[in-house]
């Protein structure tokens, strides 16, 4: 990434309190080195940004680049091997759409949400509307289906870049429908989007009355329009496609519609269907993870995110040794339902070549499977052509080299 | 006189009580006119109830694909372009198992063999196509595009013609190759089980 020199006259205007302290070859005092932020000071007053030394970006995924030669966004890795606690900054967070989107620049005082079909008194809610009623503020992980480890993949960006968490405020999807009234013979919602393809999903009308939220903001402020702008519709624990950005229609439906984004995933098997939707157990250690490198023998603190479709996350372990013995790691964060979950290990790397792994139990008292596992379960053979059926919740290695590199296990 | 007149009382309180339970609490939010709402309702149902009026055959679609620019992303021949394959050339076999989501460019999972409705391709083209000029196809043309899919690709003859009554009817390759997820339940597993 090119490095933007910093503007001599940025610096003179917004710089004045410290410029003072300026010596002559450019290094400031306190340690500072030179190089002021590009934006006014009076801009970054009205609205913070990171410092210049931190780096950290989303980046495409490797199969298809966004911008597409269309100038579409498809999916972007969140970058989880800086991350720290459990919130993903919105800047950061995953984003992914239906088959290559554009943006929508939405006015949020001419969006609307209908709700109908087979309720007593179909309704539409302006923006404002929705802000008028109770809310609930919750934190969440998305997690796209697509988020699968290859042995080709290098950082944890790539393997699991396809999750974020973040905190979500917005109206009970049950109350909104409460309002329309729901009739006795309806069993399933379809949620769509006002994005040009108006990306639509079938959800069991039982989770939609269950914990659903029609959200208006994401951590603390109106949602970012990457990310749904105004409205989004968090279905905690379920993939992300359910996760509907530009929420525009609510009808409510007595089958599975089958929509493009439905069909997309079905399959024959019961149990390979069974195995999408609800997100299962799921951790990763973020690090060290592929890419880090660790500068000799010693103390480290092993740190990864776990997290469950299913609940909250009750236990993870760490193995130092592939998974031949197991520690209880410590949870370092609230531990909410359907949220990313941090832990931690104290780690002492003798220099020698070991690979970690992480696993989980959530509160349902279900475990993250490792890779042999889950073969055994489906009879087929453990190699890195084991293309897990379903959603991919299994178990991550890292090698560690004696040089202190970290490299995927898978490859 | 007692027992009759606390019968009474409790029966205004059980009325009264479902008036209340099946009125809206907050009031807010307007009744959308019959109008608006089949304007917005572009989600078509497996049985086609919502189908509008308008029919189309494969020959008329075969004249909109390159009229409406389909083949300049999904290419003249409906695959090997850069957009989702869909035409399946000839001789490549289905695979219903195969997981495709877009961008889908396979043989084997081409739309009108792996939908296991007809009434899926009629909705994505509808909400979703030409790229840049989604919602604009008029129905006649939507009917006629799918039939020229469907035909290509096998499923139709050439002069049968799609409308609301004959597309929900349509015998797909693929319409036993889905199975629905178990019933979904606040606090059970996906697969009990598994692995």
């Amino acid at each position: 990434m090119a490095m933007k020199r910093p503007n001599r006259r940025g610096f003179l205007k917004g710089g004045v309190a410290l410029a003072g302290l300026a010596t002559e070859g450019g290094q400031l005092l306190h340690g500072q080195t030179q190089g002021m932020p590009p934006k006014k000071i009076d801009e970054l007053i009205a609205y913070g940004e990171r410092s210049h030394f931190v780096t950290s970006i989303r980046v495409p995924v490797a199969e298809r680049h966004s911008p597409d030669e269309f100038g579409l966004t498809f999916h972007v890795l969140t970058p989880l091997q800086d991350s720290f606690g459990i919130i993903t900054p919105s800047s950061l967070h995953y984003t992914a759409t239906h088959r290559g989107a554009f943006v929508p620049d939405i006015d949020p005082r001419e969006h609307r949400l209908m709700i109908h079909g087979m309720v007593d008194r179909p309704l539409v809610f302006s923006v404002e509307d929705l802000k008028r009623l109770p809310y609930l503020s919750r934190i969440h992980f998305i997690e796209c289906l697509g988020n699968r480890a290859r042995p080709s993949h290098k950082t944890v960006q790539e393997t699991h870049g396809l999750t974020s968490c973040a905190e979500w405020t917005g109206v009970p999807l049950s109350l909104l429908l409460k309002e329309a009234g729901v009739q006795n013979a309806a069993s399933w919602i379809v949620a769509e989007g006002a994005e040009e393809v108006k990306g639509a999903s079938s959800i069991p009308l039982a989770k939609a009355m269950d914990d659903c939220l029609v959200c208006y903001a994401m951590n603390g402020e109106p949602i970012r329009p990457q990310q749904g702008f105004p409205l989004r519709l968090i279905v905690p624990g379920f993939e992300g496609i359910y996760q509907i950005k530009y929420l525009r229609r609510i009808k409510l439906v007595d089958r599975y519609y089958m929509t493009y984004d439905d069909y997309g995933h079905i399959n024959p098997d019961p149990k390979v269907a069974a195995l999408t939707h609800q997100i299962g157990p799921k951790s990763v250690i973020t690090f060290p993870s592929g890419g880090q490198q660790l500068s000799g023998a010693g103390f480290y603190e092993i740190s990864g995110l776990a997290w469950s479709g299913g609940g909250a996350v009750r236990r993870v372990e760490v193995s130092t040794d592939g998974g031949n013995t197991w520690k209880n790691a410590d949870l370092r964060s609230p531990a909410f339902p359907m949220a990313h979950t941090r832990f931690g290990l104290n780690w002492n790397w003798d220099g020698k070549e070991c690979v970690l792994m992480s696993r989980c139990v959530d509160e349902l008292g279900t475990a993250q499977p490792t890779r042999a596992e889950i073969a055994k379960y489906w009879n087929k053979p453990l190699d890195e052509n084991l293309r897990i059926p379903g959603a991919d919740n299994s178990v991550q290695p890292w090698r560690v080299a004696s040089d202190g590199s970290i490299h995927n296990g898978l490859s | 006189m007692g027992f009759p007149r606390l019968l009474r009382i409790l029966a205004i309180c059980a009325v009264s009580q479902a008036a209340w339970t099946q009125s809206p609490t907050y009031g807010l939010g307007k009744t959308p006119a019959p109008e608006e709402v089949r304007k917005w309702d572009i989600a078509i149902s497996p049985t086609g109830k919502e189908l509008p009026a308008g029919q189309g055959t494969a020959k008329e679609g075969a004249t909109l694909y390159v009229r409406k620019g389909c083949a300049g992303c999904h290419g003249a021949t409906g695959s090997g372009a850069h957009a989702p394959t869909l035409i399946s050339r000839k001789g490549v076999k289905p695979d219903p198992s195969a997981f495709c989501l877009a961008p889908c460019v396979n043989d084997a999972n081409t739309m009108s063999l792996h939908s296991p409705f007809a009434t899926t391709i009629w909705d994505y083209i509808n909400r979703g196509m030409p790229l840049g000029k989604e919602g604009t196809l008029a129905p006649n043309e939507v009917y006629a595009l799918t039939a020229f899919l469907l035909y290509k690709n096998g499923v139709i003859g050439e002069d049968e013609v799609m409308d609301a009554q004959s597309l929900p009817k349509v015998k797909m390759p693929n319409r036993e190759g889905f199975a629905l997820p178990p019933e979904w339940k606040h606090g059970e597993p996906r697969l009990q089980g598994y692995p």
